[in-house]
This record gives C-alpha cells, structure tokens and sequence, in this order.
C-alpha cells in the first residue's frame, strides 16, 4: 500500500500536471537527442584527429601540416571502381612527405607507390572495408562485413588484380606466378585471366606412352613414392602413395606402355673413359640446361632441363644412347637439341651419364611380377589421382576439369571455406594452409605434397589471391593485358634445321622462345657471316664469366651454310644498312681518337676487354675480336643507342656525338682478334 | 587433521600458482635439459626482405658451453618488435647446439632488431641480437635495378650465376652496404652520380651515366634502396624550416 502510495506520487510528481509532463517528456527528448552527436564527438576517428593535431603541433612545419589537416570525415569516392573510401578519416597523415620520421599508426605517410591515393583510393590494394568509421569493422572481418585488411605479405597480389602480366617492383608476385606455371598447377587448376587467356603450365611433363623404353618398373616406383629421392628439383610432387598403390600404378605404366622403334640403340662403350666423357658433357655444355650434384651437396648446371645426378639409376643404356643420339625420335617436342654426335661421342657420353648412379635408390625397391587385378587397380588410381591431366598415358583421356578452377579464388567468400582447428579464418591462411599439407583438410584429398618452402607458399598464395572477383569487374580500360607470346616460327629447310637444334628454346627471335641467350632477332644485321659461320662451327664464348653457353653442335658445313644464309638474309633490322659503314680502313687519327674516348672519357673497360693485357672488365662480351664479329653499322647504332637495338639491354645509353660513336666504331673495329685466331684463320 | 587439510591446501595451490606463473611466461615453451653459457649466430643475420615476409634463409642460432662446444636442449626464445613472427618461437637446441626459426618481419619497411634469448648455467638470461631489413615497394623496386644493372661492379662478392666484376676495377667501386661513405653522400649527388657518371663529379669515369637509360622514378628507387640497406643505418637529414 505504502509502495503504490509512493510510486503512485512519484508518478504523480513527474507527469501530475500537463506542464509537468510535457517538461520531463522535453528533457528525456533531449538526451535522448543528444546520444548521436555525443557517439559522434567520442568517435574513434575523431579521436585519432585529436591525437594527430597534439602530434603535429611542435613539429617545425606544424602550420603547413595544420593547413593541410581537415577535420571530420574524409571520404575517397570513386565511383567508376566502386570505392568509398572512409580511411583517410583516421590515417590523416598519407600525403604528408614531411611525416617520415613518424611510425606511429594511424599517422604514417604512405610509402612510396606508383599510384595516388585520389587514383584508387585504399581498399583496392589493402582490401578491409572502405566504408567503415572504427578500426574494428574496417580492418577485420565483422558479422556482417567479411573482407579483412590484406596482410602485407601478400600486398603485391593487387598489383596482379590489374597488371596481369609482369610488373617491376613486385618481386613475389613474379616469383608466385613462376611457380605456379613451373609447377605445373595449372594442368589441373584452370585459370582464366581477365584478359580472356588460359594460364599455361611451363614444366613439360614426359609423356609416359613409351616410358617402358626409357626406364624400368623399379625406377618408377621409386619415383612414385617420392620423386624428390630421386631429383631434389623434381617438379614432380608427392602424391604419399602407399607401397600397394606405388605398386600397382608402377605396374600399369610399365605394361600400358607401348614399345617403339629407335628408342634403342646399343654401342659399345669400349674405350670410353670418365675423363673423356666428363669433357664431352663439359664442352656439349649440357650444363646450361642440366644440373649435377656435386660432392659439396650443391647443384652445379641449369634448372631447364631435368636434373642428371641419379641418370645412371633411372634410364636403360640403350634408350641413353638412342636419345643422345637423336632426343626428337623419343619425343618430338622436346627442347633438347639434336647433338650432331657420331657414335664414339654418344658412346663416350652415355657411358660417363650411365655411372651417375645412386645405389641406395632402388635398394629396397623388390616388386613381383604384377598380377592382372595389380595391373587394373593401377589404371583405376591413375585415373583417380588424374595422372593424365599431366601426362600423356595411352588409353587415358586427359580429364576435364580435374581440380576447382582458380580465375577468382581471391575473392572466395570465408563461409565456403572449412578451417582447420586453430588456423586463423582469414582467407589467404587457408590458401597458405592448403597449399603447405593438403591432405590435412580430410583424407580422401587427391592435391599432392609440394616441397615447397614457406615463403614459396607465400608467393603462390599472392598470385593466388590476385586471382579475384575485382580483377574481373574492374573497368576494363584500367587492365594492362598480357603479352602473348608470339607463334613465330622459322620458315623452310633452315626453319627444320633450327627446330631440330631447338634453336628457340634459348634463343628469342620476333618474340618467340626462350631467354637463356640473345635474341636473334636481327642478327643478321648485326654480325659479320664469316664470323657466324666460324661460331656455329666452334662456338668459342663472348663472355667468359657465364655458365650458359652456346653448345656446340657438331654441325655439317652444309647446314652450317644453309642456316647462315637464312640468318644473314632473313633476321635484318629494317633500321640498319650494314653496309653503310666499312669494315676496315679507318684514318689512324680516328682510331686513336676511339681508343683515347675507350678508355678515358666512356671508360669502356670497366665491363670490356680489348686488351686481354690490361683489360679486365668482364660485365658484357669481350671485345677482342669484335671488328671481326659484328658490323660496323651495328656498333654505330648500338653505341647511340644500346636500348633501340636491344630493349633491357645493361649497356647505358650514352647520348654519344655522332664524331664519338664514329671514332669508337673506328678503334673497335680495328680489334680483330689475336695473332692466335689469325694463325687458326690461315689454317 | 587441520593440519594435513591446511598442508594439501599450501600444496596445491603453490602448484596452481607455479603452473599458472610458467603458463603466463611462454605459451608452450618445453622444458630445458640442459644450459648453455654463450648464443652466437651460425645463420641468418642481416637479411633483406619484403615488407611482412618470411626471410629467404631461416635465422639459426647455437648455444654454446664454456669452451664453446653446442649444448643440446637448451631453451631458445626469440623476440622481436609488433609484426615479427617466428616459426617456431621457442624450442630446444638440437645434437648440435643449434636451434633454427624462420622469421616473418612486420608490415612496415625499415630495420628490426630481433633478439633470442636462452637461460645460462648461472640461470642468467643470455641474449642475441639481429639486425634483419625489410622492404617497401619503392626500396623493393630499387633493389631489383640493383641486381640487373650495379651490384655486377658494387658487389664484391660471386655467386654462382654472377661473377663480380669487384675485382676488375682500377678504381674500387663502393658497396651499398657502405654506409660509412655513402650516408655522407646527400641524395642530389647520389642522383647526380647515377644520373651523369662518375666524371661529371670528378670521380672515375668507369662509373657510367645512367641518365638516359633509367628514369626519375628508377634512380629515386635505387637511392631509397641504398639508403635501407647501408650499415651504419642512414638517418633522414632533419628537414629546417624557417621561422615566422
């Protein structure tokens, strides 16, 4: 009684009258009217500005700095990329060159990058959520918001969200992508670019339709159950076969392979010794494409060919042989060249190949002769495993679409994706996690172990994460599209010729081939034919220092006169009359003059030798024999101007008088060489 | 009866408080077997990297006795400033004395000290330092031009694939890393060096210009690249203004 008395009066009290009430419904009005602009003045970003105008005012540009500060919510909107960009609101200090020295956040200057902050705003390449006004929704993943910050490590995957092919600056996004077509992912994983191209794998893997020729059953279940055994290099990754399965699988390629004629050959080795051999892969320079363990454990050769420290344990004698003799009989598109070696080399060669063994590889291989259901088990796991997404097998259709397509794994949403326990929920840990132990999402996975190393895994995850929905709804006139590569193929009889010595795997001509060597585009006008002719006879090298050289190929003067011919007519620059300029017969003075702005003004001699002597440069090609090695006309332009010749090139560009580069061109072409190749000459 | 309720009581709950406390220490540290007396470096100091990435080596560090023999099972810790991450934190000492981690480095470039630590025999805390670089873009781009066009002549050491061309040259180029001379060398005259040649500075001519064959952006790229990688560290000039 007394209690409803008293809130009977407290009521009374508060709303007894109309004028009462209408007060007490007033002041509740207001505070309740106050709760936004009071959310507003403690606000985060207004507290960040508070902090950045303490923090500008006793510095010595506090003025300028403070001109340049706007309070209350800044905003980047651009509408043609969908950004509204809030960041600015608290980052206050992004444009401000003079903030250096500063490191703490959110005041930072933004470091230097090719774009502006008007240009693209933030959330294009740091992703996070544009809109947002506190720290926690716009860097973290919220309810209803699910895009995180990008962590720095992966940054340079915006890059690849426009710029899809190479880019400078952006050193793991190029590593990334290299890997990802050296390791053959895309053979199973699609990926469409926005540009419309198909990524292409690099790697080349063997067709295994005549594997049976080429090695035995033990070799290759050994390499089934780890190839990394074998070539710590492998390309290959492991697929954690069982021994039954490793078993099985082995049997079926062994028997589904067919045989075919010339995969053998069988010389004698008689009279071949190590150090004939181990001279003959020296001088074949089969070290520019293949590597070979040395006794220090370090690989000592190339990565473009496949590793040759256990050959001995994988290859039968007679397919070495056969291959050596001529690789393109085995497989036609290799790009191994055809070696002109006679029977004593190829003998000598397979024999010095053929001792690179390693006992302890097979040791514990014992297979039985495979049973019929052994056989049939091995054709279903190839099957399963997608074997032929790789490999030509014979009666195995390469499977479509064997793996998830990849074009915009970078935008897959966090609710697709089944974490592992204690794996942060982001969705560049999950690329990360899968790519380092795949099967440790569920058992029954067939994506094999990689050998990766951490910070490969990263690479892979930027490129991966480039690869998303933004790339593909970007405006168009903003992708700067892929170079493709060009089909160019040489034409007519020299044209076999240079395919048969896979010329182009080392070599690019008109955008076409490999990078290993120069590119010939216009090789003919650059170089002298008696010159050529003696190259490909002997290749002796231009550049001692390097351990990629031309091979030499034991050619027949008649194709060595058939492809200088095509090369001396057909490579030509259309800017460059070789003739214009004689080969010999300069005025002394000039000459001198030459030699005097060599070695003192351009101080040539800090990359080049003219005088074995004294010269000890050897950053770019030796110069000794130059004037009787290119044109006089080449070395003209190409002192005016290295990089219109040969784009990239090293040599800076000097902006040469036209008296300079004639008196340079005057001096090295009177360097034809010591009074040893005179004497070879005359020989 | 009070007594032995009264000693479980101080019992426990010294082994909660212990167990607690070692908890609040490291999160899973395993337990030492042994002790050393000294941490030197056997890998990994004084590595360049980008931004928030792993470095290309692991960081390897050994604990080492009073004659300077590895002691296995000792307790190595590391640490670092905000964004540093190691793989794995802490661990034992393997047969060799030595304990490996792969060091992630935070999102922002500059320098970081990163500091491994392991208990003594005297059970005093001994500690190592090192110094590991990370990358921006711009430093990052730097040191790509670096690779293509200087460190031929400003490296002195070979590796494999690139002979140095160091020790070819009558006049011996500096190493980026060289602080002592190039941090006294402002900005201008490193862009006046790069941009014109040695000559145009009275230095050697064997230095060429490289002018009209990188541009603005590429040359300020490899300054910022000198810059981030010179030992002592470069200090940004404090910028003056005039009062009002």
């Amino acid at each position: 009684m007394a209690d409803n008395g008293k809130s009977g009066s407290l009521w009374q009290r508060l709303f007894g009258n109309s004028a009462r009430a209408f007060g007490v419904v007033s002041v509740l009005f207001l505070i309740s009217l106050a709760i936004a602009p009071a959310k507003n003045h403690f606000s985060e970003w207004r507290h960040y500005q508070h902090q950045y105008l303490s923090l500008i005012r006793t510095r010595g540009e506090a003025l300028t700095l403070q001109r340049h500060f706007q309070g209350g919510i800044q905003q980047i909107w651009l509408p043609d990329l969908s950004v509204v960009d809030r960041c600015s609101s608290c980052h206050v200090g992004l444009k401000e060159a003079s903030l250096i020295d500063i490191s703490r956040q959110p005041f930072r200057k933004h470091p230097v990058i090719p774009h502006t902050l008007d240009q693209y705003g933030c959330v294009i390449c740091h992703r996070g959520q544009g809109a947002a006004t506190t720290v926690e929704e716009a860097h973290s993943s919220t309810l209803a918001w699910e895009q995180p910050i990008l962590q720095a490590k992966h940054i340079e995957s915006s890059c690849g969200q426009c710029h899809l092919g190479e880019v400078a600056g952006t050193p793991q996004l190029a590593e990334g992508r290299r890997l990802i077509v050296r390791y053959g992912c895309t053979h199973c994983h699609t990926v469409k670019l926005p540009d419309g191209t198909t990524v292409k794998a690099t790697d080349d893997p063997p067709s295994l339709a005549h594997i049976a020729d080429k090695t035995t059953r033990q070799w290759t279940y050994a390499w089934l159950k780890n190839p990394q055994a074998y070539a710590a290099t492998a390309t290959m990754p492991n697929f954690q076969l069982n021994d039954d399965d490793a078993r099985d699988i082995s049997a079926f390629l062994i028997a589904d392979s067919t045989p075919r004629e010339g995969d053998a050959l069988t010389l004698s080795e008689k009279g071949a010794d190590a150090a004939a051999g181990a001279s003959l892969y020296g001088e074949s320079f089969c070290a520019s494409c293949h590597a070979v363990q040395n006794a220090a454990g370090n690989l000592v050769g190339g990565d473009f060919g496949p590793e040759l420290t256990r050959i001995g344990s994988k290859v039968k004698p007679e397919w070495l042989q056969a291959w050596l003799r001529n690789p393109r009989a085995y497989d036609p598109e290799t790009a191994m060249p055809h070696y002109r070696f006679n029977d004593q080399q190829v003998a000598t060669l397979s024999g010095f190949l053929l001792a690179k063994t390693d006992s302890d590889l097979l040791a514990n291989v014992h297979l039985e002769p495979p049973t019929p259901e052994q056989i049939a088990h091995g054709r279903q796991l190839v099957s399963d495993y997608g074997c032929a997404s790789c490999h030509e097998i014979n009666g195995t259709k390469k499977p479509e679409k064997f793996a998830p397509e990849l074009s915009r794994i970078g935008s897959k949403p966090i609710n697709q994706l089944v974490f592992l326990p204690g794996m942060p929920h982001t969705l560049p840990d999950y690329i990360v996690g899968k790519i380092r132990d795949p099967r440790s999402f569920s058992s029954g996975l067939k994506m094999p172990q990689y050998s990766f190393t951490p910070g490969q895994i990263d690479t892979i995850t930027t490129e991966l994460l480039s690869l998303n929905e933004r790339s593909h709804t970007l405006p168009t006139s903003l992708l700067i599209a892929t170079t493709p590569e060009s089909t160019y193929e040489p034409a007519g009889k020299a044209g076999q010729l240079m395919r048969d010595l896979a010329c182009l795997s080392c070599h690019r001509i008109n955008g076409h081939g490999g990078d290993m060597a120069p590119d010939l585009t216009w090789e003919g006008s650059s170089v002298q034919r008696k010159w050529l002719e003696d190259f490909l006879k002997d290749p002796n090298t231009l550049r001692p220092a390097l351990i990629r050289r031309m091979p030499k190929f034991n050619l027949s003067d008649g194709e060595i006169s058939e492809l200088t011919d095509y090369i001396m007519t057909v490579y030509q620059s259309p800017d460059i009359d070789r003739d214009s300029l004689p080969l010999a017969g300069y005025p002394q003075v000039q000459v001198e003059q030459g030699r005097q702005l060599f070695y003192s003004r351009y101080g040539c001699q800090s990359c080049h030798i003219v005088d074995t002597k004294v010269d000890k440069g050897y950053v770019g090609p030796t110069l000794t024999q130059v004037g009787s090695r290119l044109t006089a006309a080449w070395i003209y332009d190409w002192l005016k101007n290295p990089q219109q010749l040969r784009p990239g090139t090293i040599e800076p560009n000097r902006k040469m008088s036209d008296e300079d580069a004639r008196a340079l061109t005057a001096f090295l072409m009177t360097q034809k060489g010591g009074a040893g190749t005179q004497e070879a000459k005359k020989k | 009866m009070s007594s032995r309720r009264l000693l479980a009581g101080i019992v426990s709950s010294v082994m909660l408080w212990t167990g607690c406390s070692r908890r609040a220490e490291s999160a899973s540290a395993p337990k030492p077997t042994a002790f050393g007396s000294a941490l030197v470096e056997s890998s990994g100091g004084k590595q360049i990297t980008g931004v928030g990435m792993v470095l290309p080596q692991a960081v390897v560090v050994q604990v080492n006795d009073d004659r300077g023999n590895g002691v296995q099972g000792a307790l190595v810790e590391f640490g670092g400033p905000k964004g540093v991450r190691f793989d794995p934190v802490n661990g034992l000492t393997d047969s060799s004395g030595q304990y490996t981690t792969n060091v992630s480095l935070g999102a922002m470039a500059g320098r970081y000290q990163i500091v491994a630590s392991t208990m003594s025999t005297a059970g005093r805390k001994v500690e190592l330092k090192l110094e590991e670089i990370a990358l921006g873009y711009q430093e990052g781009l730097g040191r790509q031009l670096n690779e293509k066009y200087c460190e031929r002549c400003h490296d002195p050491e070979s590796t494999p694939e690139r002979v140095s061309n160091y020790d070819n040259l009558e006049v011996k180029p500096h190493p980026f890393s060289e602080g002592d001379t190039l941090n006294k060398m402002s900005d201008a005259d490193l862009t006046a060096i790069i941009n014109q040649g040695g000559l145009a500075l009275n230095r050697s001519p064997l230095m060429p210009p490289y002018g009209y064959t990188l541009s603005k952006t590429e040359i300020q790229a490899l300054i910022a690249y000198i810059r981030a990688v010179s030992d002592p560290p470069y200090q940004t000039p404090a910028l003056v203004y005039a009062k009002n």
